[in-house]
């Protein structure tokens, strides 16, 4: 079995469990519950041994790295991150309805991974990095807490106009709205951290390869206007109270900054890490 | 005045400024993100018309992130950041170091979290029940006789009250990092051909000459491919600095990612160039006689003392920046015909002759291209950047609890009543749980009985 086909039944598995806790939260089927779970935690380790793999084949090819350099890689790692983070979710709140408006997001992920060419490609010198690495790696968990953060802000919306509908609706099965509001918190500070040090990791290997820390490059300007975007956030809600809608929104605006630092800018941008385009 | 320097220090405390400026800054930035920096001016006016690109000139979009009005910027959001903690930072401090043993014993009957329970016996040896039992869970107790009874207190991690504030110095210690290296360091470049030195470097942009006070020779630039043939692998540069003046001598070889530091200097290997000329070696081998020479290209060149001509009469480039991936090579020895072959660059070949046998080793001459930093700052900021993921950290994940219990002696009865209480700086959620936790504790434990 090779990464290809170790990811492409990933994609299967991710978006059929996104299907699945859809489904536990439209039908209320409950007792699809434990199934989508063991799907999940399958198609994690599946993803998993996919990423595993790749690296494996790339050393096998002589040029081994570790499979986190280019669009496609990233990707793969941002649905693993996201199952991950959903898996911690689920196991914390022990609230499956919370798949419903995280897991879409890892089949997404890889549906786009899917669209991109997946060559292994030996790397050029400037990625030839350990820092490059920790560098993914810390960027990606943090954009997989904000990615979920934005469900979960979703979540809040679709449940807060509740209170217009019967009460016995669908809507009624959603934690309630403190609940979902101190889940889209607490995924907004761990993503903060997590993106804080994907950008220190990105300006210590940006100092180690061309000795300067802080270009303005368009990525590097775009991860600090999120990360703005989300401090403005914690701001809001630290010292002036906010709470409830507002940050919902928030959550979901700073996950459109999120995206466009990653996609956007690499294609309707140009700057150093255009290598990320292919 | 009094009331305007007032009003002042209010508006530079305030959080909304904060957000304000954080928002300010986001939107701003995205400018420089869309409109190219750092152009000639000739091309904006291409690219936006004369109109526009006077009026971008007017506010230096073309480098607005070294504009006076995105520093002023940068400045208004430190200052806001330091009056911001200096109005602050009094009272988190109290908080942590205070004595929460002189609490207000009325506000502890109106605690967040509480519950009371009773127990027969004496304040004194309840007191030590009650201590061993917060031990249990890991609270370490002091206790106060008071009038009335005796308070006991503890807490967890107070000094996490703190966190906050060492992210905020953190952003003043990575700017200030920033300001250090801005001031006192330089960005600069330099090329420099195979056997070439030099003990100067051009300052980015500027283009103006800097002074090294030692010199940097490049021995050798090695460009190597994967085998795909296109896909570079590897830019070294073998490098050797001499200093005189603290006499000293030494080589060291650089690639990407893995620069060399000499005196805060640090050279990174950054871009290349290839020239028309060639590094040829070449040894008889039957003497072991071998001659190094450096020859342009499509030029006969003599090696003294022998017969021997050799010239390099075509090439083959494999990109646009004139990498040579193979020559077509001359060579006589006045023997016979001369011998005319293509070889790879950077390879061996053997020549053959009726009267002798040569290696042939060629090799195009390149200038490696050196990124040249001095920034003393740079340890300032990675300082700044750990401060910040401590500091997130410990804001973030950590909370000041603090449980107090309350003994007091009932009147007229031969049992105290227990007051046990809490409150947390934040996460009250997973402290709710921590406290129904201890409150159990207390439950399960005969001395006690619920009131
Ligand atoms: C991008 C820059 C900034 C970052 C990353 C940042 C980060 C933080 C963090 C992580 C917290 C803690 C939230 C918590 O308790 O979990 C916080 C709180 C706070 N920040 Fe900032 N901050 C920034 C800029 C500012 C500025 C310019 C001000 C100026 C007024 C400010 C004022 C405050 C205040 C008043 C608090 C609440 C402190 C408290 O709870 O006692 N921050 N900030």
């Amino acid at each position: 079995m090779n990464s290809s086909q170790l990811l492409g039944i990933t994609t299967f598995a991710y978006l059929f469990s996104a299907i699945l806790y859809i489904a536990i939260f439209v039908f209320r089927a409950k007792k699809l519950g434990l199934f989508a779970t063991v799907l999940t935690i399958g198609a994690f380790l599946v993803n998993s041994a996919g990423i595993g793999m790749r690296w494996y084949e790339s050393h096998q090819m002589g040029i081994g790295y570790a499979p986190l350099s280019n669009m496609y890689e990233s990707l793969v790692f941002f649905a693993w991150a996201i199952a991950l983070c959903y898996l911690g979710l689920e196991l914390k709140y022990k609230n499956r309805v919370l798949g419903a408006f995280s897991m879409p997001f890892a089949a997404l992920a890889m549906t786009m991974a899917g669209l991109k060419n997946p060559d292994i490609k030996p790397l050029i010198p400037a990625l030839q990095s350990n820092w490059l690495i920790a560098h993914v790696i810390t960027c990606f968990i943090g954009y997989a807490a904000f990615a979920v953060a934005c469900g979960m802000g979703m979540m809040y919306l679709l449940k807060e106009r509740q209170a217009n509908t019967a009460p016995n609706s669908l809507l009624a099965s959603l934690p309630e709205l403190k609940l979902i509001d101190d889940i889209v918190h607490k995924t907004i500070l761990f993503g903060f951290l997590w993106l804080s040090a994907g950008i220190i990791t990105g300006a210590v290997w940006a100092n180690s390869a061309w000795g300067t820390y802080w270009s303005w490059d368009p990525k590097e300007t775009w991860s600090l206007i999120t990360w703005f975007v989300y401090a403005a956030t914690l701001h809001a809600r630290f010292t002036r109270g906010w709470g409830g809608r507002r940050i919902a929104w928030l959550a979901i605006i700073g996950f459109f900054s999120v995206i466009f630092t990653y996609y956007g800018v690499n294609y309707l941008l140009s700057g150093l890490h255009s290598y990320g385009g292919g | 005045m009094k009331k305007n320097e007032n009003m002042a220090w209010r508006f530079f405390a305030s959080v909304r400024l904060a957000l304000f400026a954080l928002l300010i800054l986001a939107t701003t930035s995205i400018i420089g993100t869309l409109i190219p920096q750092k152009n000639p001016p000739e091309f904006y006016v291409d690219a936006f018309g004369p109109r526009t690109a006077q009026f971008f000139q007017m506010l230096d979009v073309p480098d607005m992130y070294n504009s006076w009005w995105f520093l002023s910027l940068l400045l208004l959001f430190s200052i806001n950041l330091i009056v911001c903690t200096i109005d602050r930072l009094p009272n988190v401090w109290q908080m942590v170091v205070m004595n929460n043993l002189d609490t207000d014993l009325a506000r502890l009957e109106k605690m967040p979290n509480s519950k009371v329970f009773h127990a027969s016996g004496d304040a004194e040896s309840l007191t030590g029940v009650v201590t061993t039992l917060l031990a249990k869970k890991g609270w370490k107790a002091q206790h106060e006789k008071k009038p009335s009874g005796t308070l006991l207190f503890s807490q967890k991690t107070a000094w996490s009250r703190l966190g906050v504030y060492s992210v905020h110095l953190s952003i003043l210690l990575i700017f200030a990092g920033a300001i250090i290296g801005s001031l006192f360091g330089f960005k600069a470049g330099v090329m420099i051909p195979e056997g070439g030195v030099s003990d100067t470097v051009y300052e980015t942009g500027s283009g103006k000459p800097i002074p090294l006070g030692f010199s940097v020779q490049c021995d050798d630039f090695n460009l190597s491919f994967y085998a795909d043939g296109s896909t570079p692998k590897e830019f070294r540069s073998d490098l050797t600095v001499r200093d005189d003046t603290a006499n000293n001598t030494f080589s060291r070889s650089i690639i990407v990612n893995d620069p060399m530091d000499y005196k805060g200097i640090t050279f990174y290997q950054s871009s290349y160039e290839p020239m028309q000329g060639f590094n040829i070696s070449i040894t008889n081998k039957a003497t072991n006689v071998r001659q190094n020479f450096q020859i342009p290209f499509g030029q006969k060149t003599h090696w003294p003392e022998t017969d021997i001509d050799f010239g390099v009469i075509n090439q083959q480039v494999r990109s646009r920046m004139g990498d040579v991936a193979s020559l077509k090579v001359w060579f006589s020895d006045g023997q016979d015909e001369p011998n005319v072959f293509w070889m790879d660059n950077n390879a061996i070949q053997a020549i053959t002759t009726p009267t002798a046998t040569y290696e042939f080793q060629a090799s195009q001459v390149y200038a490696t291209g050196l990124q040249v930093a001095k920034d003393p700052g740079v340890w300032t900021v990675y300082a700044g950047c750990t401060l910040m993921l401590i500091g997130l950290y410990v804001a973030f994940f950590l909370s000041h609890r603090r449980v107090w219990v309350y003994i007091v002696r009932e009147e007229n009865e031969d049992r105290c009543r227990i007051l046990v209480c809490g409150a947390t700086s934040k996460n009250k959620i997973a402290f709710e749980k921590e406290f129904a936790a201890l409150v159990e504790c207390f439950t399960h434990d005969s001395t006690f009985q619920n009131a």
